[in-house]
C-alpha cells in the first residue's frame, strides 16, 4: 500500500491527540502499519497543536511539505497555518468555529474574515469540506464531541483508507464509556453531513 | 487503548504506543524494581504512566525531588542487585551528572538504565544540548532508538549490557521519538526478585582518590570490552546496499533517510547506528571501505561525523564526508524529511523535482501559548506590578524560573527578565541584589523551589541579600502535566505521603519577612507585596492557590461573570490581564463563558467596576 498521510491541526484542548489515536489504532487493527507524531508540553496552554499520521510503510512520522493526503483542521486559522503541508490534491476538512488567539488585540495582524480563509483554502485545495463542527456537536449533545464530528467526516473523503466499523470500534476503545452515545451521535452527524 | 494494557498486555500482542509508553513497557518486561524521575518534557509521560501502573507492576516508583536524587535512588538500587530505571529530560541530566560521573566508576550489580530525552528545536526547553556528549564525558554505553518498538526493545538490551558489564547504560531519545506513536509488539515479562541485598565493598562503592584511581582504570577496561560487543551488536545494521555513496544515521534522522531512499528509490548504502558509544570503529571502517562518499545524518551536534573523520584520518581512507561540518546539513534544530531529502539530493548531485510549497496569502496572526484563564500566576503578576508601581519603584528586575510562569515573559506581564536553569531565579537574585541598586522581585514555582531553590535561599539569607522572592505555589508540577512533589500529600505510587511545608522550610532558613497570600484576592496581595518590597532583607511571599487544571471553577454559587453596561470599553482588563476569556466586542468587552473560570480577578481590577458575578438562579 502507498503511504496515506493525515495532518491534523487545531488548538490545545480540542481533542486532536485523542482523534489521532482513534484513527491510528483503527489503522493498526485493520492490519496497516501506522506511525504518528504528537507534540506535548508548552503547546497545551492555548497554543497551536498538530499531529501527523502516516498509514502504510513509513519510518518517520513527520509529513514532508506538500505531501499530506488529508488535512483535518479543527480551527480556521490553523487550517491556514497548515498550508505548507498540503498540495492541490489534498482533501481538506475544516471546522469554521474560530478560537481567537489570546493576544489577537495586540497582534500585528487581525484574525482574517472566515470567508477569506475558506476562499484561501479553496484556492489551494480542490476539495474543501467546510462545516461548523461546534454547532453540530452542540446539537449532538455536547460541544466536547466536536472532534468526533470531524472524525465522522473523514469517512466521506475519497481514498480514506479506513472503514466505518474500524473507526467506531477504535472510538469505543478510546473514549470514556458514558460519553459513547453522544460521541456516536456526533460521529454519525459528521458522517452524514457530506 | 487503556493505559493498563501496557502492564497487562500479553506477549506478541500489539499496542499503538507513544515512545514514552513503550519505555515503560520495556522497564516492565525487563523486571525493573525501582524507578525514579523528576518530570521534564519530553520525558514526562514515562513518569505519568508509571504513576498509574507501578504499584500493580511491583515497581517502586518515585517522583524524586530532582534528577540528581533520582539518579542516586536508581544507582543505589542497582548497586543492591535489582534492576533500576531513571529518566529525565536533557537538562535534567545536567542536574544528575555529578552523581552519574561517579555511578559509572562504582558500577552496578543489577542493570541500571538512564533514559535521557533530548529536545532538538526546543519545543519545551531552554536549550537543545546534545546528551550524547554525556556518554563520552562519563564513559558509559549509549543506545539510540528510532521508534517506539525500538525504545522498548533497546531498553531490554540496555539492561542486558548493563548487567553483563556492571555499568549504567544511557538510552537517548529525542522529542520525535518520545512523542512518536507506533505499533509495538510486546514481549514476555521477566520475573525477578522483589528485593536486592547490598553486599558491602568499599573498594568498589566508595570513590576516594585511592579507590577512584583503580575504578577509573577498570572503567576504561570495561569500555574496551564493550567495544568488542558493540562491533557485533544487532543494534547496528546495514539496511540498504546500493551504490557507492553511504549514509550513516541514527535516531529520528535515520527515519528521514530511509523514507527518502525508499520513496524516491535512491541508490544508497545505509548504516544505522543504534548502539553508538563506544563508537563501533570496525563496523564503520568496513562500511567506509565500501563507499566513496558518506553522508552523516544525526541531530544537533556533529558527534558521529567527527568520529568518522577521525577513523578516515587514522586509516588514511579516501572517503569524502558530508554532514554538518561542511554545511550540507544544519548545525542547529531538529531535522525534517525535507531537510534530509535536500541534503541527500545535493550530495548525489540530483535535481529535486520542483514543486511550490503552498503558503497562506492571508497574514497569519500567531498563537503563542499563554497562562490559562483563571491561572493564579496572572493574578500574582498583576499584584506585584501594581505594588511596585504604587511604591514608584522603577527598573525592577524579575529573575524567573522554569515552569508555566515562565510564560510571564510575554506582554503584558513582562515578569521575566533573567533565566538560566531550575532554581536560578534565587541564585541570580543574589547576584543582581549585590551588583546593582535595582529592586529585585523573583519568581519560582513550588516544584522548582523543592527541586533547586532551597540551597540558594540559604545562600541569600546568609550573604545578607535584599530581594523579594515570590514562590508561586500552585500545588502541582503544572507545566509537565500535573505531577505531585514533596509539598503534596501524595507520592509516586499514589499513596498518602508526608507533606513538606514550604512555609516551615522558609521560616527555618531565617528570612526577614514571610507571608502567604491568596493571589486571587488582589487588594490584600498588593498590600503584602508592598510590605515585602519595603523589607530590607530576603522577603518571601508564598502565593498559594491551586492550578486551574487541577481545581474546578472557583466561586461556588456564581454561574458566570458578565460585563455590565457600565463597561466603557477602556480595554484596561485586556491590556493588564490578557486573559484568554476576555475579548473586545464592538465597543465593549465581553467574557467567553466557555473559557472563564470565574477567578474574579477582572471583577476586582476593572476601573469601572463593570464586571459582575451573576448568581446561580435557584
Amino acid at each position: 500500500m502507498k503511504i496515506y498521510s493525515i495532518y491534523i491541526s487545531g488548538v490545545g484542548g480540542q481533542g486532536i491527540i485523542k482523534t489521532s489515536v482513534v484513527i491510528g489504532e483503527a489503522a493498526m487493527n485493520a492490519g496497516h502499519e501506522v506511525v504518528m507524531s504528537e507534540i506535548h508540553g508548552m503547546a497545551q496552554r492555548g497554543g497551536g497543536v498538530s499531529t501527523e499520521l502516516k498509514i502504510g510503510p513509513a519510518h518517520s512520522s513527520i509529513i514532508a511539505e506538500g505531501t499530506a493526503d488529508l488535512l483535518i483542521s479543527f480551527e480556521p486559522l490553523e487550517a491556514l497555518r497548515a498550508l505548507p503541508k498540503i498540495n492541490k490534491n489534498t482533501h481538506v476538512i475544516m471546522n469554521t468555529a474560530k478560537i481567537l488567539p489570546f493576544n489577537i488585540q495586540g497582534s500585528d495582524y487581525p484574525y482574517p474574515p472566515l470567508d477569506d480563509i475558506v476562499g484561501e483554502m479553496k484556492a489551494k485545495s480542490k476539495d474543501v469540506k467546510v462545516l461548523d463542527a461546534v454547532e453540530i456537536a452542540n446539537q449532538a449533545g455536547n460541544v466536547l464531541s466536536m472532534n468526533m464530528v470531524m472524525l465522522g467526516v473523514t469517512l466521506t473523503v475519497p481514498g480514506f483508507p479506513l472503514d466505518k466499523e474500524r473507526l467506531i470500534e477504535s472510538m469505543k476503545a478510546n473514549l470514556p464509556e458514558k460519553t459513547i452515545p453522544i460521541n456516536m451521535n456526533a460521529f454519525e452527524e459528521g458522517f452524514s453531513k457530506f | 487503548m487503556n493505559l493498563n494494557d501496557i502492564l497487562t498486555g500479553k506477549e506478541d500482542e500489539k499496542l499503538f504506543l507513544l515512545g514514552n509508553e513503550a519505555a515503560v513497557r520495556g522497564a516492565i518486561e525487563a523486571g525493573v524494581k525501582v524507578a525514579a524521575t523528576y518530570p521534564g518534557t519530553p520525558s514526562s509521560e514515562i513518569g505519568d504512566v508509571l504513576h498509574c501502573l507501578a504499584k500493580e507492576a511491583g515497581i517502586y516508583f518515585e517522583f524524586s525531588i530532582n534528577e540528581k536524587v533520582a539518579m542516586e535512588v536508581a544507582a543505589a538500587a542497582a548497586a543492591s542487585g535489582v534492576r533500576s530505571f531513571t529518566f529525565m529530560k536533557h537538562v535534567g541530566l545536567n542536574v544528575a551528572s555529578d552523581s552519574l560521573m561517579s555511578a559509572v566508576y562504582t558500577g552496578v550489580r543489577g542493570g541500571m538504565v538512564i533514559l535521557v530525552a533530548d529536545d532538538p528545536s526546543m519545543f519545551s526547553s531552554q536549550n537543545e544540548q546534545d546528551s550524547r556528549h554525556y556518554a563520552r564525558l562519563a564513559n558509559l554505553p549509549l543506545l539510540e532508538p528510532s521508534n517506539p518498538q525500538e525504545v522498548k526493545d533497546f531498553m531490554l538490551e540496555a539492561f542486558q549490557i548493563s548487567e553483563t558489564f556492571e555499568i549504567p547504560v544511557l538510552v537517548r531519545t529525542t522529542t520525535r521519538i518520545s512523542h512518536m506513536r507506533g505499533i509495538v509488539q510486546l514481549g514476555p515479562v521477566e520475573k525477578r526478585p522483589e528485593k536486592g541485598f547490598f553486599q558491602k565493598d568499599p573498594k568498589r562503592f566508595v570513590p576516594i582518590p585511592a579507590t577512584a584511581r583503580v575504578m577509573h582504570q577498570k572503567l576504561v577496561q570495561k569500555i574496551e570490552k564493550i567495544t568488542g560487543l558493540v562491533e557485533k551488536s544487532f543494534l547496528n545494521k546495514q539496511c540498504h546496499q546500493d551504490g557507492n555513496v553511504g549514509i550513516i544515521a541514527t535516531s529520528s534522522a535515520f527515519n528521514y533517510c530511509i523514507d527518502v531512499i525508499e520513496e524516491d528509490e535512491l541508490p544508497l548504502k545505509v548504516l544505522k547506528l543504534g548502539f553508538s558509544y563506544p563508537f563501533p570503529e570496525k563496523t564503520v571502517l568496513n562500511f567506509l571501505n565500501s563507499v566513496e562518499r558518506v553522508i552523516v545524518v544525526e541531530e544537533v551536534d556533529p558527534i558521529m561525523e567527527k568520529e568518522i573523520l577521525a577513523i578516515i584520518g587514522k586509516y588514511g581512507l579516501n572517503v569524502e564526508v558530508n554532514g554538518k561540518l561542511d554545511g550540507f546539513l544544519p548545525l542547529i534544530y531538529e531535522y525534517t524529511p525535507d531537510i534530509v531529502r535536500e541534503a541527500v539530493y545535493n550530495v548525489l548531485g540530483l535535481k529535486m523535482e520542483n514543486f511550490l510549497i503552498q503558503e497562506s496569502n492571508l497574514p497569519l496572526p500567531n498563537r503563542p501559548p499563554t497562562l490559562c484563564p483563571g491561572c493564579p500566576h496572572r493574578a500574582a503578576y498583576y499584584a506585584v506590578k501594581k505594588a511596585a508601581k504604587d511604591l514608584e519603584l522603577s527598573d525592577v528586575i524579575h529573575p524567573t524560573d522554569i515552569g508555566c510562569y515562565t510564560l510571564g515573559v510575554e506582554s503584558p506581564y513582562e515578569s521575566a527578565d533573567y533565566l538560566l536553569s531550575m532554581g536560578s531565579s534565587i541564585g541570580s537574585s543574589c547576584g543582581f541584589s549585590k551588583a546593582t541598586d535595582q529592586p529585585v522581585v523573583s519568581f519560582i514555582g513550588d516544584s522548582t523551589f523543592f527541586h533547586a531553590g532551597i540551597p540558594p535561599l540559604i545562600n541569600a539569607v546568609h550573604n545578607k541579600n535584599r530581594f523579594v522572592l515570590v514562590i508561586l505555589d500552585n500545588r502541582t508540577t503544572a507545566m509537565t502535566g500535573g505531577q505531585p512533589h514533596p509539598g503534596l500529600p501524595i507520592d509516586g505510587l499514589g499513596d498518602l505521603a508526608p507533606e513538606i511545608s514550604i512555609e516551615d522550610l522558609v521560616k527555618a532558613i531565617g528570612v526577614s519577612y514571610m507571608k502567604t497570600i491568596n493571589p486571587l484576592n488582589i487588594k490584600k496581595s498588593v498590600e503584602i507585596f508592598q510590605e515585602a518590597l519595603q523589607d530590607q532583607g530576603v522577603a518571601v511571599v508564598i502565593s498559594k492557590y491551586p492550578c486551574v487544571l487541577i481545581k474546578k471553577s472557583q466561586k461556588r454559587g456564581i454561574s458566570q461573570l458578565v460585563v455590565t453596561d457600565s463597561c466603557d470599553g477602556c480595554g484596561e482588563c485586556l491590556s493588564t490581564l490578557a486573559c484568554p476569556a476576555l475579548y473586545q466586542a464592538d465597543d465593549k468587552i465581553e467574557i467567553d463563558p466557555l473559557l472563564c473560570r470565574k477567578c474574579n480577578v477582572c471583577v476586582q481590577t476593572c476601573p469601572q467596576g463593570a464586571i459582575k458575578g451573576r448568581r446561580t438562579d435557584k
